[in-house]
């Protein structure tokens, strides 16, 4: 049941209902520390939600992991220190955005190939559209007639 | 007994399709005009077959004939009428079905309308379309039956899923589902001219209605569905780049590029090759799509493989129909006359960058949604590809995009003078200069790319009123020459203004939505009040009130502006007993520049609860924006052109043809 659900929301074009989740009583009392925290939440995965931050989910898991960030902060981690502290323990899957590594080179790449492939093949059309070349070219046996044609023309002048 | 009929009737439509599909493709390559024939009555006899099943299965939801086991699944006596009924396809089972309604219903359209066609193409193109219904009533039949019954029958129904109770939802599947299926109609037309081997520009003719239809379809089923997850998800967010919503953005850029294209094929008989390549993409975008979310993929490509019957057999489908697609367009594609000369910057060309730009766009959100899954099969390393992803490549790309996006109108066919075009735009230009500049002053405390953000919109909303104040000469002819210049305009032409000026709205709201955007979070008691951003949210009392079918927790919320009062807002959150879940409903005030956005948290001890409170700035313009998008494809639909449909020389063509067959 619950798996037929979750297929039911994703058919809808759905994400999994997460009524976001901070709670005044995890927040910190320093604003500049605090708006450093969410910006930082904001970048981590709640790694049983579907696609979720964890500053949008109400997981139990995001609320231990939001209690974590706050502790690295309070404890004096730079954001950099407070990310390798995370990953350390879960692996790159915790990012929201997957670091550039050789496993993801292509994905980070793609849309640039595309741009560069498809910038090409627009080159060629547009070269092609300029001369009306491709299809419209005359076969040899046109260009034959045409050359016996203009010849016999000059011929005549000639004459 | 009607639930039985209907079974009957959908597995009669099945064999219906296997005829429809064989009959008219052997009669068009024989130039048989007998089985050709077949193709019309046929598409019509499946879409009475669809009709029925539909209605057997809307009618067991209707008076909860809980001995069906769908309705018992997602259906309860106490829901409200509405939900019953969109309880039919907000399932695995219903909304297959809705699929194959929506299929058979534009199949009809085509044997009904399509008279004008050249017989061989439209036997072709209802024997294609046939093909996609026979892979999914196959789909259905074998492995989604909707019409399995319970025995014995239950007293009481489990309900739908609170989420898909609500009035957005209930109709965002039937617009997707025209949308996707819309791609099928130009798919199976370039599947016939690719078998045909021709196109002409009365086969650009009928695929332009068809890309529009689909276009705005899609445009509004996406645009519901954002906006539900605006109201509905409680924390504001319109869009979040969560692969199912990536799934139905694909064949929407994809088919906004073939709606561009399709013109160039059109009107110059240039890029048909290209416009054949993107229907078939756009199409097989929507079946990706439709894989993606139906296989259960998504959830973790192990899931897929528990129960893998589903996925397969809609991977078959996909693989059938894309590489089937792919394979005849890469035999019979160099075979097409090519034709249209024109120079690199002409409206060719423009449009041309249109789809190039596009296409990079598409590759972005589709690697970012399957490279995860992809890395995954082959046992790669786990990764999570989130909102900043697609910022630092779809967004980039997209803005270029729009930056272009006003040229295009001003440039001709074939050579077309980009300074004069240049000039044509400098009051629009002017115009965005300036709204930058109030920007930067006024919302000083923003992020400085906003107010770039804020020149771009207007930039497009100007840039299309310029192309209109341009056609009908306003003031450089008397007004009344102007008026009457704007009445003879075709309305193509003002659909395409208000699509792009709509886009331009949009773009507005998604700046203000993610630059301006103001949060508070805080634990209240009743009596307690909070500011937000020049409000005064004072939280009166916290009750408890009984819905048709949930029990809701509701907060009351007055909002004052200094001494002014401005509304009182209920956020709920409401509890479904028979489904046992609950959802949030927040309480939200427009005053169309801003929404002013309350949800009700959890308690908080000692009679306090957590209010989170938001004030979204130009919110509802991305709405208004897609709607207007919308309304434009619509105004665009009604040209007289698209409604004559081919040229009248076609007609006499179409007579000749199998006369005069080779």
């Amino acid at each position: 049941m619950r798996a037929a659900l979750a297929a039911i929301l994703l058919l809808l074009a759905l994400v999994a209902p997460g009524f976001a989740a901070l709670d005044p009583s995890e927040m910190l009392d320093d604003p500049a520390a605090e708006a450093r925290a969410r910006a930082i939440s904001k970048e981590l995965r709640c790694l049983v939600c579907q696609n979720q931050s964890i500053d949008d989910s109400d997981a139990e898991l995001a609320r231990d992991l939001r209690a974590v960030v706050r502790d690295r902060i309070r404890a004096g981690d730079t954001d950099a220190e407070v990310f390798a502290f995370v990953v350390a323990r879960y692996g790159d899957f915790v990012l929201m955005t997957p670091p550039f590594t050789p496993a993801t080179w292509l994905l980070w790449l793609a849309p640039g190939l595309v741009l560069v492939v498809g910038g090409g093949v627009a080159l060629l059309i547009l070269r092609r559209a300029r001369t009306g070349d491709g299809n419209q070219r005359l076969t040899a046996d046109e260009e034959a007639r045409l050359a016996a044609l203009t010849n016999a023309e000059t011929a005549d002048k000639s004459e | 007994m009607i639930v039985e009929i209907g079974h009957f009737a959908l597995v009669l439509a099945l064999a219906v399709a296997i005829a429809q599909t064989v009959a008219p493709m052997l009669g068009a390559y024989r130039r048989d005009a007998a089985l050709m024939a077949i193709a019309g009555p046929a598409a019509l006899l499946q879409l009475a077959l669809v009709s029925l099943a539909f209605a057997a299965l809307t009618w067991a939801f209707l008076v909860s004939d809980f001995s069906l086991k769908l309705a018992y699944d997602n259906s309860h006596s106490a829901k409200p009428l509405i939900y019953k009924i969109s309880g039919v396809w907000g399932n695995h089972e219903g909304s297959m079905v809705l699929w194959v309604l929506i299929l058979a219903l534009f199949g009809a359209m085509v044997a009904l309308f399509g008279r004008n066609l050249p017989d061989t193409l439209r036997a072709r193109v209802l024997s294609v379309q046939a093909s996609i219904a026979v892979a999914f009533l196959l789909f259905i039949v074998l492995t989604s039956n909707p019409f399995i019954r319970l025995d014995p029958a239950p007293f009481e129904g489990t309900g739908l899923n609170p989420l898909l109770q609500d009035r957005a939802l209930a109709f965002h599947p039937p617009w997707l589902y025209a949308g996707y299926v819309g791609y099928s109609m130009t798919f199976s037309f370039a599947v016939a001219a690719l078998i045909e081997g021709r196109v002409d520009a009365s086969w650009a003719r009928w695929v332009r209605p068809w890309a529009l239809a689909a276009w705005l379809s899609l445009t509004i089923g996406i645009a519901m569905g954002s906006w539900w997850a605006y109201y509905t998800l409680g924390w504001g967010g319109f869009w979040f780049w969560d692969p199912v919503e990536n799934a139905s953005l694909m064949p929407w850029i994809v088919g906004t590029a073939l709606l561009h294209s399709a013109i160039v094929a059109e009107k110059r008989g240039a890029l048909k090759s290209w416009t054949l390549l993107l229907a078939i993409i756009a199409f097989s975008l929507s079946l990706l799509g439709t894989f993606l979310v139906r296989s259960g993929v998504l959830t973790s490509v192990h899931a897929f493989a528990v129960d893998p019957e589903r996925g397969i057999f809609i991977l078959g489908i996909l693989i059938f129909f894309v590489g089937g697609s792919l394979a005849l367009y890469a035999w019979r594609a160099p075979l097409l006359k090519t034709g249209g000369i024109f120079a690199p910057v002409s409206r060719e060309g423009a449009l041309l960058v249109n789809n190039l730009l596009l296409a990079a766009a598409t590759a972005a959100v589709f690697f970012g949604t399957l490279y995860p899954l992809l890395l995954d099969a082959v046992n790669g390393p786990k990764i999570t590809v989130g909102p900043t992803f697609f910022n630092l490549t779809f967004v980039p790309i997209f803005v270029v995009l729009l930056l272009l996006v006003p040229f295009g109108p001003f440039l001709g066919w074939k050579r077309a003078d980009i300074q004069g075009a240049a000039e044509r735009l400098m009051v629009a230009a002017g115009l965005a200069f300036v709204a930058m500049l109030l920007a930067y002053a006024f919302m000083w405390d923003g992020p400085w790319l906003a107010p770039l953000g804020i020149a771009l919109a207007v930039w497009l909303v100007a840039g299309a009123a310029s192309e209109i104040a341009w056609r009908i000469k306003l003031f450089s002819v008397p007004l009344t020459e102007s008026m009457a210049r704007a009445r003879r305009s075709p309305r193509a032409a003002w659909g395409m203004a208000l699509a792009h000026g709509g886009l331009g709205i949009a773009v507005a709201g998604i700046v203000g939505v993610t630059a301006w955007r103001a949060e508070t979070i805080v634990a209240l008691a009743p009596g307690e009040s909070t500011q937000l951003a020049g409000y005064t949210l004072t939280l009166e009392a916290v009750g408890m009130r009984d819905g048709p079918n949930f029990e809701a927790t509701t907060g009351v919320v007055r909002i004052d502006r200094g001494d002014r009062f401005v509304a009182r807002l209920m956020p709920e959150k409401r509890r479904f007993p028979a489904e046992r879940q609950e959802k949030t409903e927040a309480g939200i005030h427009t005053n169309w520049l801003s929404d002013i956005y309350v949800v009700l948290g959890d308690v908080a001890g000692e009679g306090k609860w957590v209010v989170r409170a938001y004030r979204n700035a130009l919110a509802p313009w991305i709405w208004i924006g897609g709607m207007i998008m919308a309304i434009g494809g619509a105004i665009s639909l009604t040209d007289r052109r698209l409604r004559v449909g081919a040229p009248v020389n076609a007609k006499t063509h179409a007579g000749a043809r199998p006369v005069a067959a080779e």
